[in-house]
């Protein structure tokens, strides 16, 4: 957003690679990326590029092998332990067992939240991802999209400053993924989060992001990071702009250029 | 070796376990032999005594080794004393009760999957006798049947057959009921038969399931011969051997007849296992 | 010339299942299951009589009904001595033992793999076997009919309930991570919960094992009660409509023990596809 002068995310040279049976796989390569306060970065490319990956080592769901990531200046690993993430995953990963409240509940209770703040953290977030009234119901009674709403809200009680997504729209269809990245924008508007999110989509990642980072397969890297220009103010028309249509092309021809050997 | 070495780890600890625990649960009997005899045990003594005695409360691992191999090598099979007389008894009225009762269970599976009003009828019942000891009848059948001049083999093979009878239908039943919707429409398709479509699709989609459910009916068959040989009047057979081993405290001797039934057990698993590798192999449904 | 009848009542009652059956309703769901069972008993009843069949070998149903219901405190405290003292004690140890067992290897791989195979070994074993050792160890009345009762138990149950620990997704156990949830918490709050379809398929596997346990060991000696106890005398005796008696209340027993697991199950795993209405 601002100067970018206050980063939260600082990846140097990191690498990581998987032993397999046919030799070792490098999933990460090389990889630098600095993220700000404030931020929103999407990172997108082909199959197989590391950009699942790379947000899970930001996570610490992995550890990489090489490199150094610092999270709020600390090691990845004590930032997961301090609970500066909130994830959401591809899939809504509720549990069937909780009512949407209670699954809203279940971070906040293994953090050690009194009872007291756990009702009211749980109805403000229900409320900001407009799902007020539903808090009773269990997850299979909810159709996908609100599912997928409920996790973000998970995600979202605890106050961590970093929201990682992997893809949480993309098993949405069309229109529900339309009115759920608009409501992203708008909770990301109000709460000044820093959000890494990977998707697939070309669009999907030029309508959300502040910066949009491009990766590329074998091994998995950096190829491109775009500056977007677009206003803060962004309503869903505005992917018929001359502007939009211009980003989409760059982000296009960043994966294009990534992947010319094939 | 990765495998193999937790699980000997495990049989180890049992051993282990198994020797104390005898040397414990024997050394009363042994004081008191000692007392009568005005005689003080060493520790070595009292330890030695506990795992060779002759009608322990818990026999040793040793004990019972040896007793299973004499049990099996040490006597001529046609012999009373040899286990491979008795566990060939038991094998035999299983076997039989198994074949009877699998086939009428597979038989009984391929009507109700086609007959709406067999299913209705038949199938709840059969779902809700899993839930009741069968087992109860085993000796009622048999001194019914010994009442009407029935005896020997034939009766402790109907116990066995009732046993795995209903494991083998009700499996059979979910085995050909297993080709989905849209298989099944493929099959109308191309205007398949009834019976094409039941060779050539519920058939091999089944298999699975009967072999699954083949393997706990053989289990349930050897279970139900062996409580048939316990009525009185039983001479020959495993079940036999453990009832005249309580009844006359020779401990060594039910532990090896438990030992023998295990491993029948154990054999017939694992033969019904290969058969289903072999079986699925060719069928090419095996990984 | 008295097979006619019970010709005739067997096709009308299968013809009238077929016509129902056809119907296909929630109604006739359930007619068509009671109309078969109640032929049956009919069929059994005239055979018997048509035939003069000797009471020692098949006693009809309404003898075996008379006896259930001029002997029902004899087999009130059969069943309580069996089913209520013996299988239902020997149960809920077993069950308790087994869980207890399965989140104590629960933190250890090597335990798991040298038991697992073993605990299926043991499942598929006539365990029933050891009934005559157990009753050595503990005497003729209940508790060694518990113990029996107990070893059968414990390996399904065991089995079912590692199976149903390591039944969490990957997602589930990531999201543990992400919150940085310690081992108890996630165990108490992901891991536990989500065992509980396993947990309930062992102990409704082995209700009907616990009876059997129960009344099979009373063939190797029991007090002078029981429902093993009375149907060994009972058929020593010829008095095949106790016999028949006490085989009612086992089978009614069995079924009450199972619906009753059923219906905790139900209430537990409620959000369990195999249980959502």
């Amino acid at each position: 957003m601002s100067s970018g002068a206050d980063p939260v995310i600082t990846a140097r040279g990191v690498d990581l690679t998987f032993p397999t049976a046919d030799g070792p796989v490098h999933a990460l390569k090389g990889v630098d990326l600095t993220i700000n306060r404030g931020d929103f970065v999407s990172f997108i490319g082909p199959s197989g590029c590391g950009k699942t990956t790379f947000l899970r080592t930001i996570a610490a769901l992995e550890t990489p092998t090489g490199g150094s990531l610092t999270v709020n200046g600390m090691p990845a690993d004590e930032a997961r332990k301090a609970r500066a993430y909130g994830y959401v995953f591809q899939a809504p990963g509720l549990y069937p067992w909780r009512t949407i409240s209670g699954n809203i509940s279940l971070p906040l209770e293994i953090m050690g939240f009194s009872k007291a703040d756990r009702a009211e953290r749980i109805a403000r977030v229900l409320d900001l991802v407009d799902l007020a009234g539903f808090g009773g119901k269990f997850p299979w009674q909810l159709s996908g999209g609100m599912q997928q709403r409920a996790s973000i809200a998970r995600a979202l009680a605890f106050d961590a400053d970093i929201l990682l997504m992997d893809e949480p729209f993309g098993a949405l269809d069309e229109i529900v993924r339309d009115r759920l990245n608009e409501a992203l924008l708008e909770l990301w508007r109000k709460t000044q989060k820093t959000i890494g999110f990977v998707t697939h989509s070309i669009p999907e990642a030029v309508y959300l992001s502040t910066r949009i980072v491009v990766m590329s397969p074998r091994p998995g890297r950096i190829t491109k990071v775009i500056e977007s220009t677009l206003p803060a103010e962004r309503p869903l028309e505005i992917r018929d702009t001359p502007e939009f249509i211009a980003l989409s092309h760059e982000v296009r021809e960043g994966l294009r250029e990534g992947h010319s050997y094939d | 070796m990765t495998r193999a070495l937790p699980v000997l780890t495990v049989l180890a600890a049992i051993i282990l376990i198994w020797y104390l625990a005898a040397i414990g649960m024997n050394a009363q009997w042994a004081e008191d032999q000692a007392a009568r005899a005005g005689t003080e045990l060493t520790t070595g003594q009292l330890i030695a005594d506990t795992l060779s005695q002759d009608r322990p409360v818990l026999p040793a691992p040793h004990q019972v080794a040896a007793g299973l191999w004499d049990g099996v090598f040490g006597q001529a099979i046609t012999s009373k004393r040899s286990l491979v007389y008795h566990a060939m008894v038991t094998l035999s009225a299983t076997m039989a009760g198994f074949a009877i009762g699998s086939l009428a269970g597979i038989l009984l599976a391929v009507g109700i999957v086609h007959d709406r009003t067999m299913d209705q009828s038949v199938m709840p019942w059969a779902v809700a006798s899993q839930t009741v000891p069968i087992l109860a009848i085993a000796p009622m059948v048999i001194v019914v049947l010994a009442s009407i001049g029935v005896t020997g083999l034939l009766p402790k093979a109907v116990i066995s057959a009732w046993l795995s009878f209903f494991p083998v239908l009700v499996g059979m039943v979910a085995g050909l009921r297993q080709p989905d919707a849209m298989q099944l429409d493929l099959m109308r398709s191309w205007n398949a038969s009834r019976s094409q479509s039941f060779w050539r699709l519920r058939l091999p989609s089944s298999m699975p399931y009967l072999f699954a459910s083949l393997k706990v009916a053989v289990a349930a068959a050897l279970v139900g011969t062996i409580v048939g040989e316990l009525p009185a009047g039983a001479t020959s057979g495993l079940g036999a051997r453990l009832l005249s081993g309580s009844y006359y405290g020779q401990t060594v001797q039910i532990w090896s007849a438990l030992f023998m039934a295990a491993a029948l057990a154990a054999g017939l698993v694992v033969l019904i296992g290969l058969i289903e590798r072999i079986t699925l192999k060719r069928m090419g449904l095996a990984r | 010339m008295s097979a006619l009848p019970i010709l005739a009542v067997w096709l009308g009652a299968w013809g009238l299942n077929a016509v129902l059956a056809r119907l296909n309703t929630r109604l006739t769901r359930i007619l068509v299951p009671l109309i078969f069972g109640a032929t049956l008993l009919v069929l059994w009843e005239m055979i018997v009589r048509a035939y003069a069949v000797p009471s020692v070998i098949l006693p009809a149903p309404s003898q075996i009904w008379a006896s259930f219901a001029g002997n029902i405190p004899l087999l009130w405290g059969d069943f309580v001595q069996t089913i209520l003292k013996g299988a239902l004690s020997g149960w809920v140890m077993g069950a308790l033992a087994a869980i207890v067992t399965a989140i104590a290897i629960d933190r250890s791989p090597f335990l798991q793999r040298g038991l697992l195979p073993i605990g299926n070994f043991v499942a598929a074993l006539p365990i029933i076997g050891i009934a005559p050792i157990l009753v050595m160890w503990f005497g003729f009345d209940w508790q060694s009919k518990a113990a029996v009762v107990v070893v059968m138990v414990f390996f399904p149950i065991l089995v079912n309930m590692v199976a149903g620990l390591a039944a969490t997704d990957a997602l589930q156990r990531d999201l543990m991570a992400t919150w940085s949830a310690g081992y108890w918490q996630s165990l108490f709050k992901m891991r536990l919960p989500a065992a509980m379809p396993f947990l309930f398929n062992g102990l409704k596997i082995t209700t009907t094992l616990a009876l059997i346990g129960a009344i099979v060991a009373e063939f190797f000696g029991s007090p002078t009660r029981g429902m093993g106890f009375r149907i060994s005398t009972a058929v020593g005796q010829l008095d095949l409509p106790l016999v028949w008696a006490e085989i009612l209340v086992a089978a009614i027993a069995g079924s009450l023990f199972y619906g009753i697991v059923s219906l905790i199950e139900s209430r537990v795993t409620f959000w369990h596809p195999s249980q959502r209405r």
